[in-house]
């Protein structure tokens, strides 16, 4: 029990937490626009690579770190239209779009990456964001300002979402598309500006992992980190707040299972406590299942004039 | 720019669209290839040459075209239904951890069966590891609504920690030197080979067998019909009394099933023991593949050895001129896309305003 105290009370412990939990917020709240919008979005596993990889990539031949995000995000608003243009004006199978452009951008990073770097043996690095040490706040000093963004997106997506036309234009065509339709809202509009804007957060979720929690692109990085945004979604009945509180609680316990790893009280094989995270996302589908609030049209392709 | 539904879509256009995205797709490609410095045409002759030029590459093709002919009709059953099974890969390792607990862990002084029942009780055993797999995902989303596509997503990576639990653990081979690999199967469960001194194995045959018989019971059986009244119309279907729940149930079985045995073959067939990476991803490949071949079991056997070919080409190809592997990868995942689209303007024709 000590030893949970122990990690508990480790100001660092809340650190990694909130780090870990940076590419989450950022990733939860992309599938969140889209979702909202009425279209599932798996290529945000593969989009988040290319994030990774092209922004790693502008800020290694010399762009800013800011640089790096802005072309990250503008990837990831690339992907989101081609996802768009496949799942929203054509109609097709939302699904299979999604995993399409996971794999084509997974591909296309990797090759890119090969092709510029034939032969190294380790990877070469970059500069990465600094810690806000200027901010003076306990824990969130400690972070880059990549997590400052992130929170702070929280409450700007949900205000957007809540409170603004667009963002009831979102819900509308997410909730109705018909009716949107019949209050002259152009549904096909509405839901490609809200998958390339989602996208672009998935885009600037992967480059954190490039730009600030590493300093270096490696394959494999981004290891399912996608899939959980989609599970946090749900998790969070499509709310940014919610999606939030569910980013910091996986995170918490992917921290807490690294912590026992290394502590002396692992008694179990480490694959277990790495299993933690997948199994309580599932766990966690299955609890709120019952009472989750789906979108109403969300991976229904949307026909003009046809029923 | 609207969509129209086309009154009937010709056949040779079905059979020529994906043909076109393909073509597309090498032309595309082609600025890939020039990009990393290649010239284009000898890198395609060294890539096809790679893939069905020699009886030796066309053997590695059909080796590397088994695992993915099994998983490719684990997708095609499963979205046919709309079940979407994202969970191939997983289902794949578990079947190949269940054919290493039955056909090689205790040596065979265990279980003193005779090896055919041995053989027999090693691929039920995957498929059922498979299935069971797969039921749990599918009786979430039939009983609680879970969407299966996360759950089943979610479940490849467990599995694939559980691999590597056993590999550590209860399977680890003593004689591996600390390589994290599994226990040999016994020698009398390996599959023969079809063609001496190559790698093909007579799982091909297996595997074109079960392409056969899925197509016969999509086509010939009441099941099949239920499986393609689901996928047409779900409420339709629920209507006029197709039992859903029963049916969602029994295509996870077959879906998982088949899966699982992609796991068994591939270790009887090629390895003989489990590794991390014995999959490069087939459960996923699999998709693609059911997609490409338009969800038509027959056509799975022929998308597989292209989709092979591509892998298995890229790796001589790459020696040759240095054009990076991925390119197989980008080559398969753009013909996915491309050919949704091409499948797409054969039953839609597009107007502009």
């Amino acid at each position: 029990m000590n030893e949970f105290l122990d990690i508990l009370t480790n100001p660092a412990f809340w650190v990694a937490v909130l780090r870990i939990a940076t590419p989450l917020i950022l990733g939860t709240l992309g599938v969140l626009m889209c979702e909202r919008a009425g279209v599932l979005n798996l290529g945000i596993e593969g989009i988040m690579v290319a994030g990774a990889f092209t922004g790693w990539l502008a800020v290694y031949v010399g762009a800013g770190l800011w640089g790096g995000v802005l072309v990250a995000a503008a990837t990831g608003a690339v992907l989101g239209l081609l996802h768009a243009f496949l799942t929203v004006v054509l109609a097709l199978s939302q699904h299979v779009s999604g995993l399409g452009i996971t794999l084509l951008a997974t591909a296309l990073s990797y090759f890119g990456y090969r092709v510029s770097f034939p032969k190294v043996s380790t990877p070469p690095t970059i500069t990465p964001f600094q810690e806000m040490d200027w901010l003076g706040i306990p824990i969130l000093a400690e972070q880059t300002a990549l997590t400052l963004l992130a929170l702070v997106s929280v409450p700007v997506v949900a205000y957007v979402l809540y409170r603004t036309p667009m963002g009831l234009a979102v819900r509308m065509v997410g909730e109705n598309p018909k009716a949107a339709e019949g209050q002259g809202v152009s549904v096909v509009g509405v839901r490609t500006g809200a998958v390339v804007l989602g996208s672009a957060f998935m885009g600037m979720a992967g480059s954190f992992l490039t730009l600030s929690a590493f300093n270096a692109f490696f394959f494999n990085m981004v290891n399912g980190r996608g899939w959980i945004c989609v599970a946090l979604v749900v998790f969070a009945s499509w709310r940014p707040g919610k999606a939030l509180l569910g980013a910091l609680l996986f995170a918490f316990f992917d921290a807490l299972q690294l912590r026992l790893q290394q502590s002396g009280a692992a008694v179990l094989p480490y694959q277990m406590y790495l299993m933690l995270p997948y199994v309580l996302s599932i766990l966690a589908l299955v609890l709120v299942a019952r009472k989750a609030s789906y979108p109403q049209a969300l991976m229904k392709p949307y026909r003009k004039g046809e029923r | 720019m609207r969509l129209e539904k086309r009154q009937h879509s010709s056949a040779s256009a079905l059979v020529l669209a994906p043909i076109g995205a393909v073509v597309f797709t090498l032309m595309v490609s082609a600025l890939l290839v020039r990009w990393a410095g290649a010239p284009v045409g000898q890198t395609y002759a060294l890539l096809l040459q790679g893939a069905y030029g020699s009886v030796f590459a066309l053997s590695e093709t059909l080796t590397r075209a088994i695992p993915l002919m099994l998983t490719g009709l684990a997708a095609t059953v499963a979205f046919k239904a709309r079940l979407f099974n994202i969970g191939a890969e997983g289902q794949l390792y578990v079947g190949a951890l269940a054919a290493v607990a039955v056909g090689g862990m205790h040596d065979g002084t265990g279980l003193a069966l005779p090896p055919a029942l041995l053989f027999f009780l090693m691929l039920l055993c995957a498929a059922l590891a498979g299935a069971l797999l797969l039921l749990g995902p599918a009786l979430m989303k039939a009983r609680l609504g879970v969407d299966e596509v996360v759950t089943t997503l979610l479940l490849n990576f467990i599995v694939l920690l559980l691999v590597s639990l056993m590999l550590d653990g209860p399977m680890k081979d003593p004689t591996a030197m600390g390589w994290p690999q599994s226990v040999a199967l016994m020698g009398e469960l390996e599959l023969a080979k079809l063609i001496p001194q190559t790698r093909v194995h007579t799982g091909l045959l297996f595997a074109v067998a079960l392409a056969v018989a899925l197509w016969a019971l999509m086509k010939y059986t009441v099941l099949g019909f239920d499986i393609r009244a689901l996928g047409a119309n779900p409420r339709a279907a629920a209507f006029c009394g197709v039992p859903v729940t029963r049916t969602v149930v029994l295509v996870a079985l077959i879906s998982g099933a088949l899966a699982g045995l992609a796991g068994a073959i591939e270790v009887a067939g090629r390895t003989s023991y489990l590794t991390l990476d014995m999959s490069p991803g087939y459960g996923y490949s699999g998709i693609v593949i059911a997609m490409l071949a338009a969800l038509h079991p027959l056509a799975v056997v022929v998308a597989s050895v292209f989709v092979a070919g591509m892998l298995v080409g890229a790796d001589s190809m790459s020696r040759a001129v240095g054009v990076p592997t991925f390119i197989a990868d980008v080559i398969v995942a753009a013909s996915l896309i491309s050919v949704l689209v091409a499948t797409l303007l054969t039953q839609y024709r597009v107007r502009w305003r």
